[in-house]
């Protein structure tokens, strides 16, 4: 008799259950997460992100749905007005602002990943993705040429990407743009719902037999023995390194090899004690966790992971009922996501990259993270023979899609800001958005070679706006709200207490991180003060119009935003109510 | 793979199983949970409106 009901009801669990899992994942976890961790050097940048998601990522999590859904209670949905109207205070409504620039920012360049991967998709589909030379063997030269033409970095200069054909990504990413605006014109809920539940398990499927194949690679090339698996896992999660350096004209060292190998590092060792501009060192986890660089990465990415501090949460928080479970909704979907990221993400690219361009060509060659998916998967799925075209496809095309729920979550809170500031309808806050993002992603797309655009506004966007609004956000829920006061609000509808000793991380280890974190960056990567200044601000130093467009581009939102948010009644209501 | 880096791998993915099968165990055995789960991309302005 009860058969029926206890089925419905286990079915019901699963589909949330597989929901919340599904809609953690996205391009981060397969492509941006193992390009940091192979750029930082593995096992120290995960012990990093263990601690930024433990100290900081889940803190904030936590506190931005709290404030979310309080906002949400009197009548708001887009940060300004959220943290606004919580605090009575219209300087942390001005610095809300940021949790509408950021996702929207990051959207213009998301939005080209997310065509890329459709571009994958399609010529997997048609079978143009065999890269082999002629011996039959994978030739990374043909796919980085692939990948090089397709996004337009291929020496052709700005404006290369404009290619029609199906291997360009012109047309895909039009595509994706309009498929996105229609997607969250007509609303995207419903409609999206088998996504996460159908879709996003196929995914992590799919993720799951490339890991099983790129821990069967072996050698693949064995006319080079280092490159091989085994030293690939080592290189993702080995604690010391041994490198090889070579000195820079500026004087620095900089790391161009890792070492396994006795034999390898016995024979250079002749040759490096015969050449001063070289040396091989060893490195500590100790002096690899000094790199402010490393923990800035390491926090940005649980960031990204987490989706906290560019006002995505906060948004949708304020959506809310009272007595719905914001701590065991964001938890959940904080584990699904760092499973998908750290043990499936963690296992594909970094030991499959190392296999087949080496620790050398993984760490200098491949140059920027966000590529290393691009370049180094194609590799894993021509060695995978016939069944490689069938992977490729559903691995690039489930990203495809898991990359539009994303980006639709982005465009949200610009949606609701622009409805409860302007008055706008649905149909105009769309137009509007669309327009500025079109604008955006136009710039981004034609400054393509070196990625320079991209490279920009991923490096700025994390250390100038999502650290600084996650400061805000913990700040207000622990200090100017009152952790006490905070925490009742939180707890409300959840399955279970937040642990007592949150209580110190929200309070002070939290914001003291992230005070230092950005502290340190600024020092070492803007300034110079006890390292190299980061390649992005030396881009901007040497005049690149790229860069420079990128960074006007910014400011231009900044403004726009800045200057809505301070004219709309709704939120000068706010002002008001607090004077008197 | 040194003997480190098995170490930060188990830990690692370790961990990272153990707190998901955990936040699945709180939502199968927490009596209605699942009405109160709620993910990104489920509530949009739409709706609201």
């Amino acid at each position: 008799m009860s058969a029926t009901p206890q089925k419905e009801n286990w079915n019901s669990r699963l589909g949330v259950i597989l929901a919340v899992a599904g809609s953690a994942v996205g391009l981060g976890n397969f492509l941006r997460f193992p390009g940091l961790a192979a750029e930082y050097g593995g096992g120290a940048f995960i012990i990093a992100y263990f601690t930024a998601f433990v100290l900081i990522g889940l803190p904030i999590c936590w506190a931005e749905w709290a404030l979310g859904r309080m906002g949400g209670r009197q009548g708001f949905h887009a940060s300004p007005g959220i943290l606004g109207v919580i605090t009575r205070r219209p300087g942390f409504k001005i610095l809300g602002v940021i949790g509408v620039m950021a996702p929207i920012l990051i959207y213009m360049y998301y939005v080209l990943i997310e065509g890329w991967c459709l571009a994958y998709a399609v010529n997997y589909l048609f079978g143009d993705m065999h890269f082999v030379d002629e011996a039959g063997k994978p030739d990374m030269g043909a796919a980085g040429a692939f990948l090089g033409n397709m996004i337009g970095d291929n020496g052709g200069g700005n404006g290369s990407a404009f290619r029609l054909g199906l291997d360009g990504a012109f047309w895909y990413v039009v595509v994706v743009f309009v498929l996105n605006f229609v997607l969250i014109y007509r609303g995207l809920s419903k409609g999206i719902e088998w996504f996460c539940k159908l879709a996003m398990p196929l995914l992590i499927l799919t993720a799951l037999v490339i890991v099983f194949r790129v821990l069967t690679l072996g050698t693949p090339n064995p006319d080079i023995l280092q490159n091989n698996v085994s030293n690939g896992l080592g290189f993702m999660w080995n604690p010391t390194k041994i490198m090889l350096q070579i000195q820079g004209e500026d004087g620095h060292w900089q790391n161009t090899e890792q070492l396994f190998d006795e034999a390898r590092i016995a024979a250079l060792q002749a040759e490096v004690s015969a050449d001063p501009s070289r040396q091989i060192v060893t490195i500590g986890l100790g002096k690899q966790l000094l790199n402010a660089d490393l923990w800035l990465a390491a926090a940005g990415q649980i960031f990204f992971s987490l989706s906290v501090g560019f006002g995505l949460i906060i948004t949708y928080a304020s959506y809310l009922k009272k007595d719905d479970d914001v701590v065991l909704s964001s938890l959940t979907a904080a584990s699904a996501n760092e499973v998908c990221e750290v043990a499936i993400g963690g296992m594909m690219s970094v030991p499959a990259g190392v296999a087949f361009f080496g620790t050398a060509g993984i760490m200098f060659a491949i140059g920027s993270s966000i590529l290393m998916g691009f370049l180094v998967l194609p590799m894993v799925f021509t060695a995978m023979g016939g069944f490689g075209t069938l992977f490729g496809f559903l691995f690039f095309f489930l990203l495809f899609l898991a990359a539009v729920t994303s980006s639709l979550s982005m465009l949200q809170p610009g949606i609701a800001f622009l409805e409860e500031t302007l008055g706008l309808n649905r149909q105009q806050s769309v137009a509007l958005l669309g327009f500025i993002t079109a604008v955006g992603t136009g710039v981004v797309f034609y400054f393509s070679e070196g990625t320079k655009a991209i490279d920009t506004l991923d490096f700025w966007i994390p250390n100038l706006m999502m650290i600084p609004l996650a400061l805000t956000e913990i700040i207000i829920f622990a200090w100017v709200l009152g952790l006490d006061k905070s925490l009742a609000e939180t707890h409300q509808g959840a399955a279970f207490r937040i642990p007592g000793i949150f209580r110190w991380m929200f309070k002070y280890v939290s914001p003291a991180l992230l005070l230092i974190i950005l502290g340190a960056w600024f020092l070492k990567s803007v300034l110079g003060i006890g390292g190299q200044v980061s390649s992005k601000v030396q881009l901007l130093l040497s005049g690149d119009l790229a860069a420079w467009l990128t960074i006007g581009l910014v400011f231009a939102v900044g403004a726009f935003f800045l200057w809505v948010s301070l004219q709309a009644k709704s939120y000068q209501a706010i002002d008001n109510h607090s004077e008197s | 793979m040194s003997i480190g880096g098995w170490f930060i791998f188990l830990i690692a993915v370790g961990s990272v199983l153990t707190l998901f099968c955990w936040c699945m165990y709180k939502v199968i055995t927490t009596p209605g949970e699942t009405e109160h789960l709620h993910r990104i991309g489920e509530h949009t302005p739409d709706e609201e409106a």
